[in-house]
């Protein structure tokens, strides 16, 4: 895939939040690209980060929070170093973002026609009927009914699936290059979720926009995710295809979270739970984030973090258990002469190839 | 809505009606009468005076009978001058009003202001220096603060002269009264503005791209000032009540003036009208707020 | 895929590195649960008492009140105790009344004490001068002060005893209870409170005489009809909280839980509602105390305040009124009490809010 596809580009990006009890540190070096038209799964569980490096993309986090380090690239230029009335033009504009909970995000004072008129007016050059003309096409295309009425009504005459139904037409509105969609469906009735996921498909083949789905729910990764990354403590622990993470994990985060989760063909069997809570952002532990939690944890696990290696299938993971067992297979040197450590995002890219 | 209004309207009257009787049968519980105390009168005098004020009848009729008058906006004539009351009540309340009217503007303004600096700059010196001097001023009773702005600015200082009917210098009692709500206020809409800041959408606002000042004005303090309105109402009352000892410091020829000056005179057909009056006002005050809070919150839904 | 995948034949010498960091590979054994425990550097854990205190003990607002308040009491509870003057008496020098001793300023003296200490004879200095009838101000402003926070006290108990009561059986039985319940409380709630405490007073000073030397009877009957009208009218809000509070947690699945498994009505307010609504009830408690100050204060001012030699705060800084251009400081002791007292409450209302109000946590 060539390099100029990349539309968005994260690279070592670290954000953090100063609390009253210290500075967490929410996001540490997470690298990755996303190509036009693809989606991206971000998956992991609460506290993994995931959800911070989607506000970090926007630049939309709370008060407390900035970004420490790393860039964000958008077709080549660093948005981090944009000012705030270019940032201003990149959202909702370039790139849109979508919330968890549609009961919340649209303000209650004012009618959904005003919310999406605004979005429209500031973007684009349609104003007044323009914009509302805009808005009601916007609604029929997400697939609310009767939006010419429904665009005089306020949020709580909605129900969920149609708010979140209305949070895509507005982030859609002006024709965005990217999507994020930060845990769009769980906050909805499931037989919701499905037709909004598939809204979302649908409308990426329409617009030909790239999507960063951010999700906990694994099912939905592997239903819309073109590639996937697995964070952890603000680390990406693994990254590949859906089926790279799905039949052939090599993190043992990434086996944990399979493990737990049920599905048709594991019927009669016991789930098995990650033991322990997740990791206190506050002090990050020096090596691995994950192996207080994981039953294979080695000495060098605790002292060294994992380097990202490349699996024996070929995507990318930063296990040292993995790397062991390649080693063990006589696959890699461990103690070899020297060399630079790889590029990550270099292989990130090779990845893709997969 | 309409059932609304009109179950807040019966509510209103419900009420009225109990101050009503309070203050009726309290007076009336009161041994001797109005007319003990003063000076000894001949025994016609006395009947005639007691016929004249239907004291002559039972306590019953006599409530009816002044409900009935009320209702025609008759409160009575004064025990002390002899005069109408309701006539002492309309000049007496156009200067407290006047005054009154000064200080919710006051307090309005300066309370939505520095609520809204203190909360963008929350935990910032800002916030610190706001919150302090707000909490300051509602430790404050109305009375002492007037007095000291009265030492300070107009004995002191001699910058403001002090009120008479020739200079009616509003000054000072309107300062005096305006600090307690303007306080409150900036406390109320810091809270509610912090709440309102932390919701998600706002951040969708500015996931939107909307510029900041747009997010502040429009999506937040709109959303924000909703409790402030439902302030308003108690607040008239406070600001009418604090307004009793702020005239007598001042010595506002107001309708608070009135009402301590019949307490001293025991005058008590006099403080039964001004209750009444006061009350009613309150009430009605209280219930256009309500109905201006459902208006401007379109997720209250009306029963 | 394909050419990546030829380094991986095991037949041939691999040619990747995984780092350029000399490994030991004797690192590659299983670490012991303790290490892994060790390497998960927990936040303190902490209880929600604890965690509360520790923040209340960070907001310096917090701790100059609880100091202040302290301050206040110990030397309400002292002084009486050392300062040798009464507060209604006319101070005396050597066995004598001194009728000259008025309106003196702080840490004067009067002729007959300048007289007596010359002659070797010690006087206790008047702090903060004396009054119009030559009674020993600080003193009176000590008393006063017992008296405006006793008041403050008492009727915030009040308020909290019938609020509480009234409250959780409205919320807990719901229905048609609370349905005639909170009409009630509506109808109280929209009677303008202080004009109703000022008809009350009025009319209960003409009407209550309490007899005895009792406490009650020297403060006086518009200090009866307070707390009456505190009783009457004040609790509603409290009220209001208590049924709210209780209304909020009822939808918590725990409470759910506790009826499957048996538990009365009584046993689920007193050991799962009452406990997670305590601090917001003991919050709004805490205010109560300033606003029955001002109210009392506000009384006095008037003239419906506590029966005189008694003073309050109130009564104390509206008699300074009188005075006001000549002996200012009459004024600004008894204010400065009130400003601190209610600001060292609110201020600490604030602070117990921010640190243990459950809403307000992130």
């Amino acid at each position: 895939m060539a390099e100029n596809n990349v539309i968005l580009s994260v690279q070592d990006l670290h954000t953090s939040f100063t609390t009253d009890h210290g500075e967490v540190m929410a996001v540490n070096g997470v690298t990755f690209n996303l190509n036009e038209g693809m989606t991206l799964g971000i998956v992991g569980e609460s506290g993994s980060g995931k959800s911070v490096t989607a506000y970090s993309i926007m630049q939309i986090l709370e008060k407390n929070g900035s970004i420490k380090s790393g860039k964000i690239l958008f077709k080549g230029e660093d948005i981090t170093r944009w000012p705030e009335a270019k940032m201003r033009d990149f959202r909702g504009k370039k790139c849109s973002i979508i919330f968890q909970d549609p009961m919340t995000s649209l303000n209650p004072v004012f009618t959904i026609g005003w919310q999406l008129k605004e979005a429209i007016e500031l973007h684009t050059d349609r104003k007044g009927k323009a914009a509302e003309d805009r808005a009601i096409e916007m609604l029929k295309l997400v697939g609310v009914n009767e939006p010419e009425k429904r665009i005089h009504q306020y949020p709580f005459e909605f129900s969920g699936g149609m708010r979140q139904r209305v949070m895509i037409a507005m982030a859609l509105a002006c024709e965005p290059d990217i999507l994020i969609a930060d845990e769009p469906t769980t906050a909805l009735d499931v037989t919701i979720q499905a037709q909004i996921l598939e809204l979302m498909q649908d409308l990426q083949k329409k617009m030909k926009m790239a999507i960063i789905i951010v999700t906990h729910d694994l099912g939905v990764i592997a239903q819309m995710a073109d590639e996937i990354i697995v964070m952890y403590g603000g680390r990406v622990c693994e990254r590949g295809t859906a089926e790279d993470i799905f039949y052939r994990p090599a993190h043992e985060y990434t086996k944990g979270l399979l493990r737990s989760i049920p599905s048709v063909d594991k019927i009669g069997q016991r789930l098995v739970p990650i033991s322990g809570t997740p990791i206190n952002l506050l002090n990050l532990p020096k090596g691995c984030a994950f192996c207080p939690r994981c039953d294979q944890a080695m000495k060098i696990c605790l002292e060294q973090q994992p380097p990202e290696t490349r699996t024996i299938d070929g995507h990318l993971s930063s296990c040292w258990k993995a790397i062991e067992e390649e080693a063990a297979a006589g696959l890699i040197d461990l103690t070899g002469p020297d060399g630079k450590p790889e590029d990550t995002s270099k292989l990130a890219e090779v990845s893709e190839k997969d | 809505m309409f059932k609304y209004i009109v179950k807040r309207i019966l509510l209103a009257f419900v009420t009225i009606f109990i101050v009503c009787l309070i203050t009726f049968f309290t007076m009336n519980a009161i041994p001797g009468g109005p007319f003990a105390g003063e000076k000894a009168k001949s025994p016609e005098v006395q009947a005639a005076l007691e016929r004249r004020f239907n004291l002559d009848k039972p306590v019953g009729t006599q409530f009816l009978l002044y409900m009935k008058n009320l209702a025609h906006g008759d409160f009575g004539i004064s025990a002390k001058t002899g005069r109408e009351i309701s006539a002492t009540i309309g000049t007496k309340f156009k200067v407290s009003a006047r005054m009154g009217i000064f200080a919710v503007i006051l307090a309005v303004i300066q309370g939505v202001f520095f609520g809204s600096i203190a909360a963008l700059q929350r935990n910032k010196w800002p916030d610190r220096v706001i919150i302090f001097v707000s909490t300051l001023f509602t430790s404050l009773p109305s009375f002492v603060l007037g007095s000291f702005l009265l030492v300070i600015f107009s004995v002191k200082l001699g910058w403001v002269q002090a009120w008479s009917p020739q200079h009616q210098s509003l000054i000072l009692p309107v300062l005096s009264l305006a600090a307690y709500p303007a306080a409150y206020i900036t406390r109320l809409t810091k809270t509610s503005m912090l709440d309102v800041l932390g919701q998600d959408y706002v951040r969708t606002a500015r996931a939107k791209g909307v510029r900041s000042s747009k997010v502040l004005f429009v999506h937040t303090l709109r959303n924000a000032l909703i409790p402030v309105v439902t302030y308003v109402g108690p607040m008239i009352a406070s600001i009418l009540t604090g307004s009793l000892v702020v005239e007598q410091i001042f010595t506002v020829g107001g309708l608070g003036n009135e009402f301590v000056q019949s307490i001293t005179n025991r005058d008590y057909p006099m403080i039964m009208g001004v209750t009444i009056f006061l009350a009613v006002f309150m009430v009605t005050m209280n219930l256009l707020t309500d109905i201006v809070y459902k208006l401007i919150d379109p997720r209250i839904t009306l029963e | 895929m394909g050419i990546e995948k030829e380094s991986y034949n095991p037949d041939q010498t691999p040619k990747k590195h995984a780092l350029s960091l000399q490994l030991d590979v004797s690192k590659f054994e299983k670490a012991t649960d303790e290490e892994k425990k060790q390497a998960d550097v927990m936040s303190e854990s902490s209880s929600f008492f604890r965690d509360g205190m520790k923040k209340l003990r960070k907001n310096p607002l917090a701790v100059f009140s609880i100091i202040v308040l302290i301050i206040i009491l110990a030397t309400i509870i002292i002084a009486p105790h050392v300062v040798p003057y009464s507060y209604s008496q006319i101070i005396t020098v050597d066995g004598r009344r001194d009728k000259s001793a008025t309106n003196m300023a702080p840490f004067t003296y009067s002729k007959m004490e300048q007289a007596y200490m010359a002659k070797g004879g010690k006087v206790f200095p008047h702090i903060m001068g004396t009054d119009e009838l030559g009674r020993d101000y600080f003193i009176r402003v000590v008393y006063g002060t017992r008296i405006s926070l006793s008041v403050g006290v008492f009727a915030a108990l009040i308020v909290l005893i019938i609020g509480i009561l009234y409250g959780s059986v409205s919320g807990y039985y719901g229905g048609k209870v609370d349905l005639i319940m909170m009409r009630i409380v509506d109808v109280i709630y929209s009677l303008p409170d202080l004009l109703m405490i000022i008809l009350l007073s009025v009319v209960l000073n003409e009407v209550i005489k309490p007899s005895g030397n009792g406490f009650l009877a020297k403060l006086g009957t518009n200090m009866i009809s307070l707390f009456i009208v505190f009783g009457l009218l004040y609790w509603v809000g409290m009220a209001r909280l208590v049924r709210g509070q209780i209304l909020t947690i009822k939808q918590n699945d725990y409470i759910l839980a506790a009826k499957v498994s048996g538990a009365k009505g009584s046993h689920i307010i007193r050991r799962h509602i009452l406990p997670n609504s305590i601090s917001v009830i003991i919050i709004s408690a805490a205010l109560q105390i300033p606003s029955a100050i001002f109210t009392e204060s506000f009384l006095s001012f008037i003239g419906l305040g506590v029966k005189a030699p008694m003073p309050s705060l109130g009564s104390l800084a509206s008699a300074a009124r009188s005075g006001i251009t000549t002996y200012t400081y009459k004024l600004i002791f008894p204010s400065i009490m009130i400003g601190l007292i209610t600001l060292a409450f609110n201020l600490l209302g604030d602070g117990l809010r921010d640190a243990f109000d459950p809403k307000l946590r992130r």
